[in-house]
């Protein structure tokens, strides 16, 4: 006890704080796994209760299995998130560097309307979008979702990269221009891996919206072979009945990729790579 | 020959005249010194030669070559910046070798130069260590290092001691002098520091608001400023501009006289009383205050036995001041 008052209140408050918006960010993940392990009646009876040897059943997983395209959603909705995120990284950085090296005309107002998207939601566009697909032949392709979501990573990733870009030395991208170093080369080899935590932080944003969102795969993508994970748990909500078991099996599995992306990107976060650099 | 040629250069940035109608010639071997206050434009008249911006109008010839067109890279210059701008994510080594890499030479000639020039500058412990780990000194060394490696017709330096503390700035301030006759190389160096322009320079150029100021050897700018600004940006501590204190000049017309050459002299032509001493043990700096209410700082050489309140008379040799008018350029029949 006395341990504890030699804490200042200040460190007990923030903790109990943290601690709390913990508990309540983690207890609807906590729910789902542990009904993910439970039998029907039990995920009915008792949903807050954690599985026992009565109640435990791999039912919902076996559902999701033997389903057999479960496999094969889940390549789809990591195939559009990982080629999506490059495509932001890449040419939202591209732009970001652009926008703060170069002066040319207008390099404010490309500026300012590359961060208009930021603002305007890109669903209000869908019957627009949806369009065009048509029109491209695009529908029913993972090519139009990995489009969508690019354009709607591209906004803020511009706004977010530019500012750090900024922020890098121009010494070290003259020296680079002295030493013969393309612009390429320059962009590529000394500013990337200085904004990599920048970079990270952009990747983080635009994952999660990506994995989870249902609105574009319903309307641009819903054949079979190229559903993503979130809409291909759907099957298991049906107007009458859910298979709840199967529901939150998929789910729970489905939080798994998002976990191992997150954990790769916020290692990034933290590093810091630019000491020594310049003074 | 000459290293470098300057011939009517202009630089625009939007509608603001940063660079004005700059001519210079620098000889082969040359040691070159830009100075001037923060905002004058030196380090973009250094960016101009080395490439990294365009002349708005004039030419730019290094050795026998026009390059206003030709990028920074082939232009036959390298730079050390203020901020060593190390590549981090490379070794000492790969920092001072990949210009050399980038130019396609063979491997076995970067690997001897790069060793030639770890040798001449200490670094051969450090080869294989990256600029994180190295201490400012290192750093700004391994920077020099870089451009030594290639081999230049010029060599261009950007305020490179400005982030190393005093002790450190002095010894490497000593190790460029020694560089600069080891390879009798033409070099151009920007500095605001009116130390490094006087003890490193072979001539320095003193630069103001985009224009030349006045170009010379240190002694001809020391002894003979062109005009007000020169003379008191050279010299520590700075020159005494007086109007009214000493009988007999006109009105409109400043005279100056250096610290150093104002004595303690029981008939001396200007009188006040002390405000402060600083006592340096070699020397003794003065300041007092005259009869007319101007501010003048006196240098007197080893110690001195002058207190705070003390009244004194002080004197100057006639050929020791010079004469400003009211545009502040220097005249030269004295009025009284």
């Amino acid at each position: 006890m006395t341990q504890i008052r030699r804490i200042p209140g200040t460190a007990i408050a923030a903790h109990a704080v943290l601690i709390t918006y913990t508990i309540i960010a983690l207890f609807p993940v906590f729910v789902i796994l542990i009904n993910s392990f439970k039998t029907r009646r039990a995920i009915f009876r008792d949903p807050l209760g954690l599985p026992t040897e009565e109640t435990f059943s791999l039912i919902g997983y076996q559902t999701v299995f033997k389903q057999g395209d479960f496999f094969l959603y889940f390549q789809n909705s990591m195939i559009v998130t990982v080629v999506s995120l490059t495509l932001i990284l890449l040419f939202g950085a591209m732009a970001a560097f652009a926008l703060a090296e170069y002066r040319f005309k207008g390099n404010t107002l490309m500026g300012l309307y590359l961060a208009l998207g930021i603002m305007i939601p890109i669903r209000i566009g869908t019957v627009a979008i949806l369009e065009m697909m048509v029109s491209t032949g695009l529908v029913n392709t993972l090519v139009a979702l990995i489009l969508v979501y690019t354009a709607q990573g591209l906004p803020l990733a511009v706004f977010i990269l530019s500012e750090f870009m900024k922020g890098v030395s121009d010494d070290l991208k003259n020296a680079g221009r002295i030493d013969g170093l393309s612009e390429y080369k320059i962009f590529f080899r000394l500013v990337l891996p200085l904004v990599r935590p920048a970079m990270a932080t952009v990747a983080v944003f635009n994952m999660i919206p990506i994995w989870n969102d249902l609105w574009f795969p319903l309307i641009l993508a819903p054949a079979e072979e190229v559903k993503t994970l979130t809409l291909g748990s759907q099957v298991f909500i049906g107007q009458f009945v859910t298979d709840w078991n199967a529901v939150l099996s998929a789910l729970s599995m489905a939080i798994l990729p998002v976990m191992v992306l997150y954990v790769i990107f916020s290692r990034q976060l933290i590093r810091g790579i630019t000491s020594g650099a310049v003074k | 020959m000459t290293a470098l040629k300057l011939e009517n250069v202009n630089k625009f940035f939007g509608s603001v005249h940063v660079l004005k109608d700059i001519n210079l010639t620098v000889e082969e071997g040359e040691f070159v010194v830009f100075v001037g206050p923060s905002g004058c434009g030196k380090s973009t008249l250094l960016r101009v030669i080395a490439g990294l911006e365009d002349a708005s109008s004039g030419t730019v010839t290094i050795g026998d070559d026009v390059v206003n067109t030709v990028p920074p890279a082939k232009r036959g210059i390298a730079m050390v910046f203020q901020s060593y701008a190390l590549y981090p994510h490379l070794t000492v080594k790969d920092n001072m070798g990949l210009g050399l890499k980038q130019e396609g030479q063979p491997r076995a000639v970067v690997e001897e130069r790069v060793s030639k020039a770890s040798k001449m500058l200490d670094l051969e412990e450090y080869a294989t260590r990256r600029p994180a780990e190295l201490s400012g000194g290192q750093r700004q060394r391994v920077a020099i290092g870089r451009s030594i490696v290639r081999d230049p017709k010029l060599f261009l330096f950007d305020e490179p001691l400005s982030n190393l503390d005093a002790a450190l700035r002095m010894n490497t301030r000593v190790e460029i002098a020694e560089l600069h006759r080891t390879l009798s190389a033409s070099m151009i160096y920007v500095t605001h520091d009116q130390i490094e322009a006087m003890t490193l320079a072979d001539r320095i150029v003193v630069l103001r608001d985009g224009r030349v100021e006045q170009v010379g050897t240190p002694m001809e700018l020391y002894n003979n400023p062109a005009n007000r600004f020169v003379a008191s940006f050279l010299g520590s501590p700075s020159m005494n501009f007086l109007e009214r204190s000493v009988p007999g000049v006109p009105d409109g017309q400043t005279i100056g006289i250096r610290p150093e050459h104002l004595r303690l002299a029981q008939s001396g032509r200007i009188s006040g009383r002390v405000t402060h001493v600083e006592r340096l043990g070699g020397d003794t700096n003065l300041l007092v205050n005259t009869d007319q209410g101007e501010t003048v700082t006196v240098r007197l050489f080893g110690q001195d036995p002058t207190e705070v309140g003390d009244v004194v008379r002080l004197e100057f040799a006639a050929d020791d001041a010079f004469y400003f008018n009211e545009a502040q350029e220097r005249i030269f029949e004295a009025a009284a």
